[in-house]
């Protein structure tokens, strides 16, 4: 069974759940809302074969409400086919944890929550995986700045903030085209 | 001008204890121990660490200089080679293991990760080491070939023969007790 058949399964399944589908170059993506995303998962590792969790990864949309989206790619063990599915979170929200269903996704999870700050619930060690507990910030954020910030945590570890030659190179979220959407020296507060 | 005669010249010659004495200074002598002893503490963060290898190994051999006993204990070092970027995360262990390493001890940052940030001018990456431990030579590269390391290194030994510790301690010691 192929991937785009196992879409058509997920919209009869889902219906009114599942926002859009997409086929880019047999790529399939799944637009879902996040009320969902969590049975719609279980539904593709249970019933249709997706037994390995690729990657989860999220998108700073920054200007645009729902401000996040959370991307899993997931796909069959024997790699004959390949589903994206894609969810849009709000600052407020937390999104459900897939640990349940792929064991592998525990590190990606931290990751999107150390550099992201999206929170997942159900998660057995939902803690920070690349920066140390008691940064305050998270980096990959379009409103953090590339030259980071100065903080201090005695004993632990301390950042500056880095030189940039004219500086700091910032993307304009939401604008109009990819010229404008450009980094740029721009001062973000 | 009437040259000595030998016979006065030659009158405290002995035989058996000439070859066996050199007359210098005590800093000369100690310069010329350390330096031709350096042990370093290799601190690999990165890919220059796979340059510092290839320094000590067979092909560049930095035991022609006395400087192959790589020691990864701090405690038995005298010269930190900070070789990659130094990462936040990781830059108080690169100051703890510094400050473990007893005295004289030099500081070499290898490479332009470790001298400056290099390319990373991020929040994660330290700007330099020296923002952190007093640095003795700066290798440039991106990574540095191990030439660059060993030219570096006898940089280092050059710095250490002008070195006057033991002048400097009696200058101290006399300023104390006047």
């Amino acid at each position: 069974m192929s991937a785009a058949a196992d879409v058509s399964k997920l919209r009869e399944s889902f219906g009114e759940k599942i926002w859009e589908t997409l086929e880019f170059r047999g790529e399939q993506t799944v637009k879902v809302e996040l009320g969902s995303l969590h049975d719609v998962l279980a539904k593709c590792q249970k019933n249709l074969g997706y037994e390995m969790i690729l990657d989860i990864s999220s998108i700073d949309q920054f200007g645009d409400d729902p401000r996040f989206e959370i991307v899993y790619e997931i796909a069959s063990l024997d790699d004959s086919k390949h589903l994206r599915i894609k969810a849009k979170v709000s600052e407020e929200e937390s999104v459900p944890s897939v640990t349940d269903l792929w064991v592998g996704a525990d590190w990606h999870e931290r990751e999107v929550w150390d550099m992201m700050g999206i929170p997942f619930t159900g998660h057995p060690n939902m803690k920070r995986i690349l920066m140390w507990e008691g940064y305050p910030f998270f980096p990959l954020r379009k409103d953090f700045p590339l030259a980071g910030r100065p903080t201090d945590m005695p004993d632990v570890a301390f950042t500056g903030v880095a030189p940039l030659e004219g500086g700091p190179f910032v993307t304009s979220g939401g604008a109009e085209d990819v010229v404008k959407r450009e980094p740029r020296a721009r001062v973000v507060e | 001008m009437v040259s000595p005669s030998p016979s006065t010249l030659h009158t405290a010659y002995d035989s058996k204890i000439e070859g066996n004495v050199i007359i210098t200074r005590v800093d000369a002598a100690i310069n010329w121990m350390r330096k031709n002893s350096l042990w370093p503490m290799p601190m690999g963060l990165a890919c220059c660490a796979i340059e510092l290898m290839a320094t000590a190994s067979s092909r560049f051999d930095i035991s022609r200089f006395g400087m192959e006993v790589m020691r990864f204990s701090p405690r038995q070092s005298d010269v930190l080679i900070v070789s990659g970027t130094v990462t936040y995360k990781m830059a108080l262990a690169v100051k703890r293991i510094w400050d473990q390493m007893p005295e004289p001890k030099w500081c070499i940052a290898m490479g332009a990760c470790a001298s400056s940030g290099g390319m990373y001018r991020s929040y994660a990456v330290l700007q330099g080491i020296d923002k952190l431990i007093p640095v003795d030579v700066y290798i440039s590269g991106c990574p540095p070939r191990p030439e660059a390391l060993i030219e570096g290194l006898m940089k280092l030994q050059t710095k250490i023969e002008g070195e006057k510790s033991t002048m400097d301690q009696k200058k101290t010691f006399m300023e104390e007790s006047a």
